[in-house]
């Protein structure tokens, strides 16, 4: 056997461990997951095809309509609002002051707290009557909500709740803040520019690729939110906090809806998937990529 | 290809290593300065900072309460006494042990399996060549976009049939086979970075490929198999989702699942509660004390950083 065919034996023996998982756990479920959609199965029985029925019904679903809105509600002001804040943090961590370190780990520390141990957490300080929300807001003469257990504040509790953990993408920020050439940031004081100036021509166009990132990881995970409120609220008060996934599991593994929990998987997916195409095409309006092709 | 690699990975590695780069640009200037300089980003950093962490100190303190001093109005901060039998008490009220026990197993072998097979093929696309690699690999990006709940029914479908139902092989065998297609990506751009003129002078001297992956590759890379360690164990540490899914008995719990068997209908124990979710997050914690910088770099490794 000559060099050249030895090495592509080799590069496919070396992928192989990710060749076998990408048929067998990603590209087989989503074929499987599309054929159960247009059936009917309830996992003892074997699925029986039933077309687009499934669809149908999702069409005339008032919960699966309203689980969309509050997804919908959820990713669209809890991701814009953590990309804003968590930039700003970045930038704060970016000063050049002394003891910054202690601080970065004060505002990271939140992310190493396990999700189910957080949530338990929060679900304590929403408390109505024990919580420390409601008893800070009692300091100050202001009768707290009931949070979670209020149609109107379940969901604002969980974007809020969300907020807490910023310093995740503060990390990521921060590695791109610490990237920009400082040559360019020199050439705006040359130009008589100040701090202001710095951040709208240097700091922020250099950061939009990251920003853009961010944008599509926060976009992705807000749209599968899950655990939060099957832990906190099991959708309720009155489906306020009825998050899509939340439906679809409840469907598949509660009512063995494993057909309909399908078809609402790929509306879900074909939502995000929208999303992140239209972003995609988008982004060449605003996302900076400097005109270099090293990266290829 | 090659020509237009960064030549000095060490230098891009060290180059955002924040501690150092703070205290060399203020070193020389006195206390007094600084402070009037900065004195409104120490205020902000405070203000945020407390922010933050009251929630955290909110947990230390419900932790070492009595049941009685839970439901004390307005909020107490200081537990009185200190109920330090919370913590031991712990394992009494449920099994936590066997939950330290199963995380232990489930997430040394399933993070073990991800550092082995992210080695493996990420050397593939970063230093084979051969047809398919290219698409293979925009097949690989395209992956880490895909929703986990579009393949969750048939993969459970097929665990059942497998009879891996309550069983830890549904967390374990996957990382085997791929697991996270980021970290794939991660340690594929920073083979990317190292040179190839070691590979080929010990390929000229009759190397083979698995000889130059093992003495060449690899120990270059302690770096980066660091960085997915860390990443595999805290995403298996912390997962809910699978263990909810596919463990059904008490004695396979994780410890996330364990934390919800003090959740009932009619009440919840919070001091209890809050004591084993302290216990949980401590691996992660001192994780992050013991391989702080890891984490930074963990994220310049991807080549995001601009």
């Amino acid at each position: 056997m000559n060099h050249r065919r030895w090495e592509t034996l080799a590069g496919y023996l070396f992928i192989a461990p990710w060749l076998v998982g990408l048929v067998v756990f990603t590209l087989g479920p989503i074929a499987a997951s599309f054929y159960f959609s247009l059936t009917s199965y309830q996992l003892v029985k074997p699925p029986v095809w039933v077309g687009l029925a499934n669809y149908q019904r999702l069409l005339h679903d008032d919960i699966f309509w309203k689980s969309m809105r509050v997804t919908t509600t959820y990713v669209a002001i809890s991701v814009p609002l953590g990309l804003v804040l968590s930039f700003c943090v970045a930038l704060l961590m970016n000063q050049k002051v002394k003891g910054i370190g202690f601080w970065r780990t004060v505002f990271y520390l939140p992310n190493l707290v396990p999700l189910v141990a957080s949530t338990m957490l929060w679900l304590w300080i929403f408390n109505p009557q024990f919580g420390l929300l409601n008893g800070a807001l009692a300091r100050i003469g202001i009768e707290g909500p009931n949070w979670l257990q209020s149609q109107q504040w379940a969901l604002p509790s969980l974007i809020i709740m969300n907020l807490w953990t910023v310093g995740g993408s503060t990390l990521i920020y921060l590695a791109g803040l610490q990237g920009i050439p400082t040559d360019l940031y020199q050439a705006v004081e040359v130009d008589g520019g100040g701090a202001w100036a710095k951040l709208r021509t240097v700091t922020i166009p250099q950061m939009t690729p990251v920003i853009f990132y961010n944008l599509i990881l926060g976009l992705i995970a807000g749209f599968q939110v899950f655990a939060q409120p099957l832990i906190m609220t099991r959708g309720g008060p009155r489906y306020a906090t009825m998050f899509v996934v939340l439906y679809l599991y409840q469907n598949a593994f509660s009512n063995f809806k494993m057909g309909y929990a399908s078809a609402i998987a790929w509306a879900l997916f074909v939502v995000i998937l929208a999303l992140t195409i239209v972003l995609f095409r988008l982004s060449n309006r605003w996302v900076y990529y400097e005109g270099d092709t090293s990266r290829r | 290809m090659q020509g237009a690699m960064r030549s000095e990975p060490n230098a891009a590695l060290d180059g955002p290593a924040p501690a150092t780069t703070t205290t060399l640009a203020t070193a020389r200037e006195p206390l007094g300065t600084h402070l009037r300089r900065t004195w409104w980003i120490y205020l902000i950093l405070v203000a945020v900072g407390a922010m933050l962490s009251l929630p955290l100190l909110w947990l230390l303190s419900s932790s070492l309460k009595s049941e009685g001093q839970i439901f004390v109005v307005p909020p107490q901060w200081i537990p009185n006494p200190v109920q330090w039998a919370n913590y031991p008490d712990v394992f009494h009220r449920i099994p936590f042990g066997r939950g330290w026990l199963n995380s232990i197993v489930v997430t040394s072998l399933a993070t073990l399996g991800q550092v082995i097979s992210a080695s493996l093929v990420a050397f593939g696309f970063a230093r084979l060549r051969f047809p398919g690699r290219d698409a293979l690999f925009m097949v690989l990006i395209a992956t880490v976009m895909i929703p986990y709940h579009v393949t969750l029914i048939p993969s459970y479908v097929l665990f059942r049939w497998l009879g891996w139902l309550d069983t830890f092989l549904p967390l374990i065998v996957p990382s085997w086979l791929g697991g996270s297609a980021f970290l794939i990506f991660l340690v594929r751009q920073f083979y990317m970075r190292l040179s190839f003129e070691l590979d080929d002078a010990a390929r000229v001297d009759g190397a083979s490929i698995w000889q130059v992956f093992t003495h060449i590759v690899l120990p270059q890379s302690k770096p980066a198999i660091g960085v997915v360690a860390i990443f595999a164990f805290l995403n298996h540490w912390n997962d809910f989702f699978g263990p909810f899914i596919y463990l059904n008995s008490t004695d396979k719990y994780t410890l996330p699942l364990m934390l919800r068997l003090f959740q009932s209908v009619e009440s919840t124990e919070w001091a209890m509660l809050m004591a084993a979710s302290v216990m949980t997050a401590i691996p992660c914690i001192v994780l992050y004390f013991v391989a702080q910088r890891y984490f930074i770099q963990g994220v310049v490794f991807t080549g995001l950083k601009g």
